[in-house]
């Protein structure tokens, strides 16, 4: 049994939070400077342009890319030989984000309540955990800040089977057409298919943790996943949904065994600041 | 940014009716911050009183909330929220306490682009994203109203050259519309 000081895991997350906030990934950038190339709307280039600029200006005086520094969502796998010691695992990522979000001058925006009192909590916590147990000894942590305006404008349907490849596309590209403007554009989209329906809203968000450019390891999935962005781009709703050929960066397809009667599908959108920190302990 | 239109504020209703779909523009001037839970606080002093706690004639609304200042800073990162939240309370806001202007992200409803072609008012598009970048052009922020709501409070910017873009004019054109038309393919 392998043991991992408490603190040790609050000071990761803790630097994690400002990390994912201030430095868009370098897959991200590099998507940015293939769209900008790819882009035929000027409004939209200029617009691509900007968004390089502003995490340039990020990077260099650690400030967010977004002023929504999101809901703190962490995906973790724990090693079944690993033990926590001086208190529990959750706590710990939690007092990392509060003192990450203080120090960094992150935006708080977690509520206590969602219908009634809608309070602010004033550190961002809860975060949003989702925890794996695996083979091994080690602690991963990825931490994926989720912003509210691209959260919003996720989708799930229960599809008939007999709905089949045809109405898992026409679901995906109807939820990026729809949402226009609304999620920032170029968007990430992260889709979940199979499982239950439960399952497949945590599949379309985990799909939103592959790189970039990553192909998916089954090609039949990633004949979809180009298939489906070929169309998103080809619908004209552009960068910022002003107009453009350069909608979506990516799709990423995570698919699970599922009932005989079900073809759940999840369509997680994220923004352009896809933003990610990951450590490993 | 290619040849934006400078305008300083408070809008006349000639300078926003000069505004066409898809002009870029610099802003300069004062400008008020308000998001859902500010713009029904709002809505309900209007209809209670009568009149708004802050006078908005001619005035424009950015729907933004912003990171902390770091020390020495006006601002944290300030870019635009999405603006359909604020869809409920616009029309009521440009008819009857005379907003000139609003800068958001994302497409309005009908009964907001019906009020302000009615009056005259013009919706600008900031890019939503590029927050460190549009804050650089808030020179300062004075906390006016709700500051018990934290990032929803209502603050007085004062901004030099901010950019927007004009997403839908006061005659109704619309670029949430039209621009994806153009560069839709089969």
């Amino acid at each position: 049994m392998r043991t991992i000081e408490y603190k040790k895991i609050v000071d990761a997350v803790k630097e994690m939070c400002l990390e994912a906030n201030y430095d868009l990934p370098q897959d991200v950038v590099d998507g940015f400077k293939k769209g900008i190339a790819q882009e035929e709307s000027p409004l939209g280039k200029s617009i691509l342009e900007q968004c390089l600029e502003n995490a340039q200006i990020a990077k260099d005086e650690r400030v967010p890319i977004c002023q929504d520094t999101g809901l703190s969502v962490f995906f973790i796998n724990i090693g079944q030989d690993v033990k926590v010691d001086g208190g529990l695992l959750k706590d710990a990522v939690n007092e990392g984000v509060r003192q990450g979000y203080k120090d960094g001058y992150l935006r708080k925006s977690s509520l206590d309540d969602p219908l009634f009192a809608r309070k602010n909590t004033g550190d961002n916590t809860p975060a949003i955990i989702h925890l794996d147990i695996v083979a091994g000894d080690k602690l991963d942590i990825t931490l994926a800040p989720k912003g509210g305006g691209a959260e919003n404008m996720s989708r799930l349907a229960m599809l008939p089977p007999s709905a089949g490849e045809k109405g898992v596309i026409d679901f995906v590209v109807d939820t990026i057409v729809k949402a226009g403007g609304n999620p920032c554009p170029p968007t990430v989209v992260g889709v979940g298919i199979g499982g239950t329906f439960e399952k497949v809203a945590y599949l379309a968000k985990k799909a939103l943790l592959w790189p970039l450019n990553a192909p998916n390891p089954d090609e039949r999935y990633d004949q979809l996943e180009q298939r489906i962005l070929h169309r998103i781009n080809n619908s004209g709703v552009g960068p910022q949904g002003l107009g453009g050929n350069i909608t979506s960066f990516a799709i990423h397809i995570e698919h699970h065994p599922c009932h005989l009667a079900s073809l759940p599908v999840a369509v997680n959108v994220n923004c352009h600041a896809h933003r990610h920190a990951h450590r490993v302990l | 940014m290619a040849n934006p239109k400078k305008i300083t504020t408070p809008l006349t209703e000639e300078t926003a009716r000069s505004l066409k779909m898809g002009d870029e523009v610099l802003i300069t001037g004062t400008i008020y911050t308000g998001r859902d839970a500010a713009h029904k606080r709002l809505c309900e002093a209007l209809e209670k009183d009568g009149k708004l706690p802050v006078e908005l004639k001619g005035e424009i609304i950015y729907y933004v909330g912003p990171s902390p200042a770091k020390p020495g800073k006006a601002i944290g990162s300030a870019g635009p929220t999405t603006s359909y939240r604020m869809d409920a309370y616009s029309p009521v806001m440009i008819q009857k306490a005379g907003l000139r202007g609003m800068i958001g992200k994302g497409e309005r409803s009908e009964e907001v682009i019906k009020a302000m072609k009615e009056k005259g008012a013009v919706y600008f598009a900031a890019i939503g994203g590029a927050a460190a970048l549009i804050s650089k052009a808030i020179k300062k922020s004075t906390p006016i109203l709700y500051e018990e709501l934290g990032p929803e409070a209502v603050c007085k910017y004062e901004v030099e050259d901010f950019p927007a873009i004009v997403a839908t004019d006061s005659e109704g054109n619309d670029l949430y519309k039209e621009g994806p038309k153009k560069f839709k393919k089969a």
